[in-house]
C-alpha cells in the first residue's frame, strides 16, 4: 500500500505512528516538549478504530509501570516524556531492562539539569547510553534527526525491542519534537495476536506458570543473569548498528553528531569545504550500540574529530574511546536549550583542530 | 489398638479432612512462623481453584515479604517495583479485560511509597482487586515504622514508641479509598481466626465476582501480625492485634454496593 504524505510535528509524527503500527497501549503524563504526542492519541482515539488503550497516569512513576505490567502481557506498549520525567521513570526502566521486557520509551530531550529549561537539548545523552537508573543494563538508543525518522523509528523500535527482549529509547530533542516536516506515513497495520511464550495472559494447563520478575536473591544465578545480558548486548553491538555518512570519503576532519545536531553540522560541512576545508559527518543513528568500529576506522585516515553536541560534552567521550588516541578529538556544544548554529561550529573546528 | 503401621490404611480420600490447595505450589513459604501471609495466601489459592480461575489469573507481587509469592501460587505473575503494584495492574487490566487482575500489597507498600498509585488507580475504578495487608510495619526489612504504626507503638526507627507528633499519625487509607468514586468494594478483614478466615474468603470471591461485572476497583484489607518485626509470639501477636489494632482499624465492610 502507499505511503500517505502529510505535514506533522515530530512529537505528532510519533503519535499517528504509533496507532498505524499497531502499538497496543500508550501511558503517558504531560511535559513540554512532547505533551502534544499524549494530545494527539487521546484526539485521534485510537480505541475506536485499532483497540490501543491510551492512558494519562497520574505520574511518569506510574505510567512506566504500567508500561512494565503491558509489555509483560506482550503487548506492544510505549510511554513517552521530557527529560525531568524520564529522570522519574528511571526505576520503572531497570526494572524493565531486568525483566527483559520490550517497550518504547520516547524522550524528547529538553535543557537541564534540574527543571532547566523547555528548549531543546541533547544533555540526557549519559543517561540514555549509559544505564540511567540503577544496575548493569543498557537500552536499545535510536536517535531521530527528522521528523520522518521520529515516525520510522516506532516500527524499528518494536522491532528491535521484541528481538531482543529490551527496552528501546527514542532519543529525540525538542527541536525535532516541535518542528513541522513533510512525512510519509506507513498505513495501518493490525495490532499482533501472537502472544510471546514468556507473557503472563493467565496460565493455560498446557504450559508452566510464566514469572515476569527482575529479582534473583541468588548471588551465583545473578551473575548468570548478567553475563546472559551481556552476551546480549554484545550481539546487539554486533548487529544492530546503524549511522549514516556525509562527505567522509576524501574528508580531513569529522564531525560527529546526531539529532538536530547532525543537521546543523551537514550545513557546516558545506560551509566549511567553502572555506576548503574537507569536513564530514558521521551520524550515529543507533546511540547505543555506538559505531565504534567506524568511528575508529575512519580515526586511521583523519586529522581529527568534533563531537558536536547540544550538552557539555557528554558523547565526546564515546568519540575518545572509538578514536582510541589516533587523532585529536575535541567537543564542541551550547547548552541550555540553545541550538548550535552551523557557523559556530566551523569556528570551532578551525579553532580546536587546526589552528589559525 | 491400631497399629502404627496402620497409619497407611487411614490415608485415604474419604478421611481426608484438608489438604494442601491445588494452586499452592510444592515450594516451602518463606514466611515466619505464625505469620498472617501464608493464611492470606491460601484463602486467595482456595478461591482461585474453586472460581476455576486458574488460567484467567495474573497476579502482581509487590516488594515486602510477600515479595516471592509468584513462588506459591501457580498462576501467571508480575513481580512490581515497590508500591507501584497498581500501575502494573491497571495496564494488565486495560490490555486483557477478560482476565482477573489482582494485587497483593503489604501496607508500606501500598499506603507509604505507593500512596499516589493506589489512590489513583482506586479512583480511575480500574477493574482490579487489592488485596492489602496491614501489618502496622514493615516486614522485610526488619520491623521499621510504617504509615500504619500505631501511636506509640515501638519499631526499630520508632524505638521509643510512634510519637504522633513528630512521625504523623496511622494512616487509614483504606477509608480515604472507600470514599473514591472509582471504589466498589471495600471492606477490611482478618484471617488470625477459623471465622475469620471464612470471613475474608467470603470477601475475596465477591470481589472475585464484581471484577467479572466490571464494577470497579475492590479493595480487602487484612489487618494481620508481625510477629518478628512486633518482637512477639504468634499467639501473644494475635492477642496484641485484638486488642491494638483492631480498635484503630476495625473490621468489617467501609463500602458495599448497593444491590
Ligand atoms: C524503592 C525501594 N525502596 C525501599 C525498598 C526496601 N523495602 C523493601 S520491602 C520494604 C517495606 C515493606 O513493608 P510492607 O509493604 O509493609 O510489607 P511487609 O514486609 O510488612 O509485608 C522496603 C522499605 C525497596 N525494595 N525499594
Ligand atoms: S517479618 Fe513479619 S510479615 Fe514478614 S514473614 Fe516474618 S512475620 Fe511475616
Ligand atoms: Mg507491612
Amino acid at each position: 500500500m502507499e505511503k500517505e504524505l502529510r505535514l506533522m510535528k515530530g512529537n505528532e509524527a510519533v503519535a499517528e505512528a504509533a496507532i498505524r503500527a499497531g502499538v497496543d497501549g500508550y501511558f503517558g503524563y504531560p511535559i513540554t516538549p512532547q505533551t502534544e504526542i499524549i494530545e494527539y492519541l487521546m484526539e485521534a482515539n485510537p480505541a475506536e478504530t485499532t483497540g490501543m488503550v491510551v492512558l494519562q497516569a497520574e505520574s511518569e512513576i506510574a505510567a512506566i509501570n504500567m508500561v512494565y505490567g503491558g509489555a509483560a502481557c506482550g503487548k506492544k506498549v510505549m510511554t513517552s516524556s521530557s527529560s525531568p520525567g524520564i529522570s522519574l521513570k528511571q526505576e520503572g526502566i531497570t526494572y524493565i531492562a531486568g525483566a527483559e521486557l520490550p517497550c518504547l520509551i520516547v524522550n524528547v530531550v529538553r535543557g537541564g539539569p534540574g527543571l532547566g529549561t523547555i528548549q531543546p537539548a541533547q544533555s540526557d545523552y549519559f543517561q540514555a547510553t549509559k544505564g540511567g537508573g540503577h544496575g548493569d543494563y543498557h537500552l536499545i538508543v535510536l536517535a531521530p534527526a527528522s521528523v520522518q525518522e521520529m515516525a520510522d523509528f516506532v516500527d524499528l523500535s518494536f522491532e528491535l525491542a521484541f528481538k531482543y527482549r529490551n527496552p528501546v529509547m527514542m532519543l529525540s530533542d525538542g527541536a525535532i519534537g516541535q518542528m513541522m516536516e513533510k512525512v510519509y506515513l506507513s498505513p495501518q497495520k493490525e495490532r499482533s495476536k501472537t502472544i510471546p511464550e514468556w507473557a503472563t495472559t493467565g496460565k493455560p494447563s498446557t504450559r508452566e506458570r510464566n514469572i515476569i520478575t527482575s529479582l534473583d536473591l541468588d548471588p551465583n544465578r545473578q551473575e548468570l543473569f548478567n553475563r546472559k545480558l551481556l552476551a546480549k548486548y554484545d550481539e546487539i553491538r554486533e548487529k544492530e548498528v546503524r549511522f549514516e555518512e556525509f562527505q567522509c570519503e576524501d574528508a580531513e576532519y569529522i564531525l560527529v553528531a546526531y539529532g538536530t545536531s547532525a543537521r546543523v553540522c551537514q550545513k557546516s560541512v558545506q560551509l566549511a569545504r567553502e572555506q576548503g576545508i574537507k569536513a564530514g559527518l558521521l551520524r550515529p543513528i543507533t546511540l547505543f550500540p555506538f559505531p565504534t568500529k567506524r568511528i575508529n576506522e575512519l580515526a586511521g585516515k583523519v586529522k581529527g574529530m568534533l563531537s558536536v553536541e547540544m550538552s557539555a560534552g557528554q558523547m565526546v567521550e564515546d568519540v575518545l574511546l572509538s578514536v582510541n588516541g589516533k587523532v585529536p578529538v575535541y567537543h564542541f556544544g551550547r547548552m541550555g536549550g540553545i541550538v548550535t548554529t552551523p557557523e559556530e561550529v566551523v569556528e570551532s573546528l578551525k579553532s580546536k583542530l587546526i589552528g589559525d | 489398638m491400631v497399629e502404627f503401621s496402620g497409619i497407611k490404611e487411614i490415608i485415604k480420600p474419604e478421611n481426608l479432612v484438608y489438604k494442601k490447595t491445588r494452586i499452592m505450589t510444592e515450594n516451602i513459604l518463606s514466611y515466619c512462623p505464625g505469620c498472617g501471609h501464608g493464611t492470606a495466601h491460601r484463602i486467595l489459592a482456595e478461591i482461585i481453584d474453586e472460581e476455576g480461575l486458574q488460567s484467567e489469573a495474573i497476579g502482581v507481587s509487590p516488594v515486602g515479604c510477600s515479595v516471592f509469592m509468584y513462588n506459591y501460587l501457580d498462576i501467571d505473575w508480575q513481580e512490581a517495583a515497590h508500591g507501584r503494584a497498581p500501575a502494573v495492574a491497571t495496564a494488565i487490566k486495560r490490555l486483557l479485560p477478560d482476565k482477573f487482575v489482582f494485587t497483593y500489597q503489604g501496607d508500606g507498600d501500598l499506603a507509604a511509597i505507593g500512596t499516589a498509585e493506589t489512590i489513583h488507580s482506586c479512583n480511575r475504578g480500574e477493574n482490579i482487586l487489592i488485596i492489602f495487608i496491614n501489618n502496622g510495619i514493615y516486614g522485610m526489612t526488619g520491623g521499621q515504622m510504617a504509615p500504619t504504626t500505631l501511636p506509640g507503638m515501638k519499631s526499630s526507627t520508632s524505638p521509643y514508641g510512634r510519637d504522633v507528633k513528630t512521625m504523623g499519625y496511622p494512616l487509614k487509607i483504606t477509608d480515604i479509598v472507600a470514599t473514591l468514586p472509582g471504589s466498589y468494594y471495600v471492606t477490611r478483614q482478618s484471617v488470625h481466626t477459623a471465622a475469620n478466615v471464612k470471613k475474608t474468603k467470603k470477601a475475596i470471591r465477591k470481589a472475585v465476582h464484581y471484577q467479572k461485572l466490571n464494577k470497579g476497583t475492590c479493595l480487602i484489607e487484612i489487618v494481620s501480625n508481625c510477629p518478628s518485626g512486633w518482637k512477639m509470639t504468634p499467639v501473644q501477636s494475635n492477642k496484641w492485634m485484638e486488642e491494638n489494632m483492631f480498635p484503630y482499624y476495625p473490621l468489617g465492610d467501609l463500602k458495599t454496593p448497593q444491590e
